[in-house]
């Protein structure tokens, strides 16, 4: 147990090494521990920022997705309610249509009505005459007589 | 068990194993090892037996510096690699390993020391890995390294550099250095002084102050060089009394005594490295 030189070559070799610990070593691994965790926050912050904007996001298309949806209700009821405007103007206009068509038909069965009561009234005179001239055998001026059977006639 | 005679007793073979490798100059008219006596003069040569205690001051431990120094290289070695490639993107192992250490060492460094100083970090740093691998030299079997360096003609070789009191010394000495040098340039020559002569009963007990403070400010470094040193030493001593019993049984024993040891030296690495965070801090702090 001899305190000798050793002493202070232990002291050399020990303010060597912590100068060179000081100087190269220290420094740069601190420096990259720091750059680390500063990245690290700054990821963790991203992340947050990131989960954020997602429910942002979300948010928007669910809100989106409502509108959207009242707006194909209204359209839906509007085209409904278009629908049934149509049906209801066809079915005017089939009226009308109806109408127009039995009062035509009932004008052309007054009118042959008409041209066959005339036709019929022709007939009649023409008839009468030929029955009266049968039934008088005898001749009769169909001059004298005709006024009066045309006469007749026109009261049938 | 290498010796020089064959078959060494118990008493020989633990001083052979706790004998520094001294290298130094014999003064003359020294009665060698061997019989002879050394001439006028003196002569330089490396120590045997006792000799180590007649070269006085002027002589050193080779082995101790030879295993500091390459410890401390080894150590150097290891944090410059990783601090030449060092990136803040996903480290390595290497990278990993060092962080992890450099970390452990500068949360204890804040919360100890709160002053500004860029040395303290790095001075812890190297006090507690460089302390523990020259401990961790302890679990190398206590015959393996000194049974090659006696086949390479070197008879002696203390492989644990923290079992010589002159290593532990000299980092405590240091330590005492800068307690001294950051005391005066925090607080003046005055303010130091005062320090030393006020308190703690104020300035009418000012020698009885000087004394006691002048004590707790000495029994710093000697404490923090003999508490390292004897832990160590008294390790070291263990290991080669269980290497003096049969073979047989010396697993028995060695190896929980090992696992032990593992605990005592990174807390013995870890103790110097806090009280000298501890001393900085108090040389730093204004009463």
């Amino acid at each position: 147990m001899n305190i000798n030189l050793t002493i202070i070559g232990q002291a050399i070799a020990f303010a060597i090494f912590v100068i060179f610990c000081m100087k190269y070593v220290w420094p740069p691994i601190t420096a990259a521990l720091a750059e680390r965790k500063k990245k690290i926050a700054e990821g963790l912050d991203a992340a947050d920022r990131a989960e954020r904007d997602l429910q942002l996001a979300k948010e928007k298309a669910a809100a989106d997705m409502r509108q959207s949806k009242e707006e194909a209700a209204a359209i839906i009821e509007q085209a409904n309610k278009r629908a049934n405007q149509i049906i209801d103007e066809a079915k005017e206009q089939a009226r009308e249509e109806a109408e127009r068509v039995k009062t035509a038909a009932q004008a052309e069965i007054e009118q042959e009505a008409n041209r066959a009561k005339e036709a019929l009234r022709a007939q009649v005179a023409v008839l009468a005459v030929a029955g009266a001239e049968k039934i008088l055998e005898a001749s009769i001026d169909e001059q004298a007589h005709a006024q009066l059977v045309e006469k007749l006639a026109a009261e049938l | 068990m290498a010796s020089e005679s064959g078959t060494l007793t118990s008493s020989e073979y633990i001083s052979h194993h706790l004998t520094n490798l001294t290298f130094g100059k014999l003064p003359a008219g020294t009665t060698r090892y061997d019989g002879t006596v050394v001439g006028d003069g003196g002569t330089w040569t490396f120590a045997h037996g006792n000799e180590a205690a007649e070269m006085g001051f002027w002589a050193i431990n080779v082995d101790t510096m030879f295993w500091s120094i390459a410890l401390g290289l080894m150590f150097v070695w290891l944090f410059l690699k990783v601090a030449k490639s060092v990136t803040e993107g996903v480290p390595g192992n290497a990278q990993n390993f060092v962080e992890s250490i450099i970390e452990f060492i500068d949360e204890n460094v804040k919360s100890i020391f709160h002053h500004k100083n860029d040395l303290i970090a790095p001075l812890s740093l190297t006090i507690f890995v460089w302390i523990f691998l020259m401990n961790a030299m302890d679990l190398v079997p206590v015959d393996w390294i000194p049974f090659v360096a006696s086949e390479m003609g070197i008879s002696y070789m203390k492989v644990v550099p923290t079992t010589d009191v002159n290593a532990t010394l000299g980092m405590a000495l240091s330590v005492f250095g800068l307690i001294i040098y950051y005391s005066v340039k925090e607080k003046g020559v005055g303010g130091f002084l005062a320090e030393l002569s006020l308190q703690p009963l104020g300035k009418w007990m000012l020698p009885f102050n000087l004394f006691l403070e002048l004590v707790g400010l000495f029994a710093k470094p000697v404490s923090l060089a003999l508490r390292l040193f004897g832990n160590m030493y008294a390790g070291e001593m263990i290991f080669i009394l269980i290497a003096l019993m049969p073979f047989w049984i010396q697993w028995i024993l060695s190896v929980p005594w090992a696992i032990f040891h593992i605990l005592v030296i990174t807390l013995q690495a870890f103790i110097f490295m806090v009280l000298t965070i501890v001393y900085m801090a108090m040389a730093h702090d204004h009463h």
